[in-house]
């Protein structure tokens, strides 16, 4: 799996989802880009940190019944697609809920949880996983 | 003290997941029912395999600023006290400070004291707050704690925790004072590399707990010249239902007063997280001008004493930013032992 | 540019082959195409093998050279060039060869491709096979690549309409296919209740909805067209080559159901030989999964988008029926060593194109296409082949 450095690396998009918009177009891009792929040349120079609400829309799920060894404590998990309320979306897992409750469509905010461990001495990482939104 | 300081803002979170001693008990052949009775914990709350005391400080720390505007540069210090931090070395407090923006410019460091960590947080940031070293200070308390298989321990030991933005300005409730009293004395402890702790059975009760608790309820009383009508609220380290209740009435104060903070029965002994929870539960309702009398405990010993006033501000507070306790504790999923286990790593997976 | 020709082919049959290594795979493969090429070894000047990832499979790098060192070719010091494109990898490689022949960089050229996945545990061969996603932003997350697919199948049935019944017709399909291929991995005709009836993988994808892992290599042998009939009598003609590249992440494509390289590269394949969708008697598509066969009917243009379920359900897909699609039994019941199941492919549609395919011939097979995907459909690779 992800070793330290390549995981710390990331943290500030994992742990904040920490995108970038280009201020040529105003699309918004996760995780950040060098360069907007629409604009190219022209977004040099334009590109804006910006960290993304966390809010979305489940746009595809599946229920993962084999999984990676690293999160086999919790089979079957949710993965989805999650269309952020910016534009981008992400591959995220869903939690508290069951397969059975979300659907296409499902409102969604990210929140912090672990991804994966090196082992029971190694680093652990964490980042975004999904909560459909509850309703007060 | 030079200026006033107090709570600025707090979050709470207890995860989804909740066993019935009764379930426990089913597995070890005690009646759980009783159990639960004599306890007076009728549920608790289990950690996901994804959660631990670092992703509950992340969700208590980010209800925390959604319901203030305070910005998390203006972080000065941050602290996280439990029995459970995921690393023997290397803080949790790092982790939570990156996750709510509030790095690089503070000083992080991880707080141990049996369940009292996250309230000697809060005293340290009193302090730093007060001499004017910092403009706001953050303290969690939060544990994942856990009971051995078959020990009287695993019908209590739950999962939780509550963050407190303590500053000068917009303060929700004033921290008029705070009075500790400390000994040494081994109730309950964990030795380094053991995954469950050990307690002294009965020692705990008397000698440890309420002469720490009474004590530092005395000493707080005496100083802030106040007896316990002065107070609209009052609570106690929780590690079941029955200790907070007797220690209250040991020290003059009705069960009205303790209601709201006494959260034991519905979601177990959140170790760390047990006063702040409560505290959290109790600024979920309090209104201004009422006051709160608060005495932490944690075994080894020591009990941190804290006398609270609600001001006007709590009036603007945005509190519905974030879950209040009751509904964190809404929609709870239940689970069998076998689950639990699994969850809780009681089972020994194959080796490496 | 030079026209070129598929001169000989050879393959190795596709399993869980415990007695053999990687080596003795992919030299069996190329040995078995040099002879049915009917030519000298001596006269080969460029190899290419197709492979994605021997380094963690058996921690084995510079695949170039050792299949040459191998094959008994580095005695002559030819130019060896290890490919990789993730599921890709065999029919970039083919298009290397290609490349190297048509620009008369080369006149005789060997494309391989090979995988050899036993030799590693289950769980560390679905980690090594997830390499081919996007690690940071998929895989680091819980996608695993079965996961990746039952989210174009959850949301391709969402948007078509798309059954679970339809996707276990590709595979009761391919299976039926597969029984008539000696060399095939899985040899027996299953139903559609075996299909659904199969332990879930992801859902809507069971585990009947998925290729297998697999051992095996292929090998082709190519030349000018015009060299071509100094050794055979049937020529295949490589009339289009096209290869595109899309987003790595799904997440990120414009829409999921859609594998824009697959678009791209058939647009440039058909544009090279002057053809078009409707001139393909038989074609062997990349279905790593069953909606994955279904996604590349569409996208090659063989049906209208969303309309890939309905079509493969009519038998439309069949030896007999409008485009016989993946007729070795595809990757589904063929087996998918990855490397060489782009090369593979060829070999089925040189089969099919020279008539020799046996009971699973479809007739009169002048045009055939291949169809070649990496990752979720990050990179594809199409070619066009003509008996001439």
């Amino acid at each position: 799996m992800a070793t330290a450095p390549r995981f710390w690396r990331e943290n500030p998009s994992r742990y904040n989802l920490m995108g970038f918009k280009c201020n040529s177009c105003g699309r918004h891009y996760f995780p950040p880009r060098a360069i907007c792929p629409v604009c190219h040349r022209k977004s040099v120079g334009k590109m804006e940190k910006v960290k993304l609400r966390g809010t979305g829309k489940v746009f595809s799920f599946t229920d993962v019944h084999e999984g990676l060894e690293d999160i086999a404590l919790h089979k079957p998990y949710i993965v989805a697609i999650v269309e952020l309320d910016e534009g981008p979306r992400v591959t995220a897992q869903i939690i508290d809920c069951e397969a059975c409750d979300i659907q296409i469509g499902t409102p969604v905010r990210a929140t912090m949880r672990k991804l994966s461990e090196e082992g029971p001495s190694g680093v652990i990482h964490y980042g975004y996983k999904f909560a459909p939104v509850k309703e007060k | 003290m030079g200026m006033k300081v107090g709570i600025v803002s707090y979050g709470a979170y207890v995860p989804r997941y909740r066993i019935s001693p009764e379930e426990i008990g089913k597995v070890w052949g005690v009646d759980g029912k009783a159990m639960a009775k004599g306890l007076m914990v009728n549920c608790k709350s289990v950690p996901g395999p994804d959660e631990d005391t670092i992703t509950i400080s992340v969700e208590a720390a980010r209800h925390m600023m959604r319901r203030c505007g305070v910005s998390p540069k203006d972080i000065g210090a941050l602290y996280v006290g439990s029995e459970s931090h995921p690393y023997a070395v290397k803080p949790s407090g790092t982790v939570v400070a990156e996750a709510i923006e509030a790095a690089p410019d503070l000083t992080v460091a991880d707080f141990e004291f049996a369940c009292k960590a996250g309230t000697a947080a809060i005293q340290t940031c009193m302090g730093l707050v007060g001499s004017g070293m910092v403009k706001y200070g953050v303290a969690i308390g939060a544990d994942t704690s856990q009971g051995a298989p078959g020990d009287v321990l695993e019908y209590t030991a739950s999962a939780g925790g509550a963050a407190f933005l303590i500053g000068s300005e917009k303060i929700i409730a004033t921290l008029d004072l705070t009075y500790s009293f400390t000994t040494d004395t081994p109730d309950f402890w964990r030795r380094e590399g053991q995954m469950y702790p050990r307690h002294g059975g009965r020692f705990t009760g008397e000698p440890a707990y309420f002469k720490h608790v009474i004590s530092g309820g005395k000493g707080l009383l005496e100083r802030t010249g106040t007896s316990p009508k002065d107070y609209t609220y009052a609570i106690f380290h929780q590690p079941n239902g029955k200790f907070p209740t007797r220690v209250a009435k040991q020290l003059g104060f009705s069960e009205a007063q303790v209601k709201a903070g006494l959260l034991a029965p519905l979601i177990g002994n959140t170790y760390c997280g047990a006063v702040p929870l409560g505290m959290s539960a109790i600024l979920d309702e309090a209104k201004a001008g009422d006051r709160i009398f608060a005495v932490a405990y944690g075994s080894g010993a020591g009990s941190d004493a804290f006398a609270m006033t609600v001001t006007d501000e709590i009036e603007h507070f945005a509190r519905d930013k974030a879950p209040t306790f009751k509904e964190l504790n809404q929609n709870p999923k239940f689970l069998d032992y076998a689950t639990y286990a699994k969850f809780r790593g009681k089972i020994a997976l194959g080796g490496e | 540019m030079r026209r070129v020709a598929v001169i000989g082919v050879g393959d190795t049959e596709f399993g869980e082959l415990w007695d053999s290594s990687f080596r003795e795979l992919g030299i069996r493969a190329g040995l078995a195409a040099v002879a049915d090429a009917n030519i000298s070894a001596d006269i080969i000047d460029a190899l290419y093998v197709g492979n994605m990832s021997a380094g963690r499979f058996i921690e084995q790098e510079h695949i170039g050279a050792l299949i040459a060192d191998y094959a008994g070719l580095a005695r002559d010091n030819i130019s060896a060039t290890r490919v990789e494109a993730a599921g890709a990898s065999g029919g970039l490689a083919l298009r290397q060869g290609f490349m190297a022949v048509a620009s008369g960089m080369h006149n005789v050229v060997v494309v391989g491709g090979a995988e050899k996945m036993t030799d590693v545990s289950d769980d560390e061969s679905a980690m090594i096979q997830s390499s081919a996603a996007d690690q940071e932003w998929e895989t680091v997350l819980g996608a695993t690549f079965p996961a990746l697919h039952a989210l174009i199948a959850k949301r391709h049935m969402h948007e078509y309409g798309t059954t679970r019944e339809q996707l276990a017709d590709v595979a009761v399909k391919n299976h039926k296919n597969g029984s008539m291929n000696p060399k095939a991995q899985f040899q027996r005709e299953i139903a559609r209740e075996t299909v659904m009836g199969s332990p879930m993988v992801s859902s809507p994808l069971r585990m009947f909805d998925c290729a297998p892992s697999s051992d095996g290599a292929a090998a082709v042998v190519l030349c000018s067209l015009d060299a071509a009939k100094k050794y055979t009598e049937i020529p295949i003609e490589i009339v289009g080559s096209g290869q595109a590249s899309d987003t790595l992440a799904l997440h990120h494509r414009k829409d999921i159901c859609t594998m824009e390289a697959t678009k791209m590269a058939a647009k440039r394949a058909f544009e090279m030989a002057s053809l078009t969708t409707r001139d393909v008697d038989v074609a062997e598509v990349h279905d790593n999964f069953t909606i994955s066969e279904i996604l590349a009917i569409e996208d090659l243009g063989f049906f209208k988008k969303g309309e890939g379920g309905k079509a493969t359900e009519a038998g439309l897909t069949g030896i007999a029926g409008e485009v016989a699609v993946n007729t070795s039994g595809g990757l589904k019941a063929r087996g998918d060593p990855v490397g060489a199941t782009g090369i593979a492919q060829v070999v089925e549609i040189v089969t099919q194109l020279r008539g020799t395919a046996g009971n699973r011939q479809v007739k009169d097979a002048t045009i055939g296409l291949t169809h070649n995907v990496g990752g979720t459909g990050a990179t594809a690779l199409v070619h066009l082949f003509r008996r001439v």
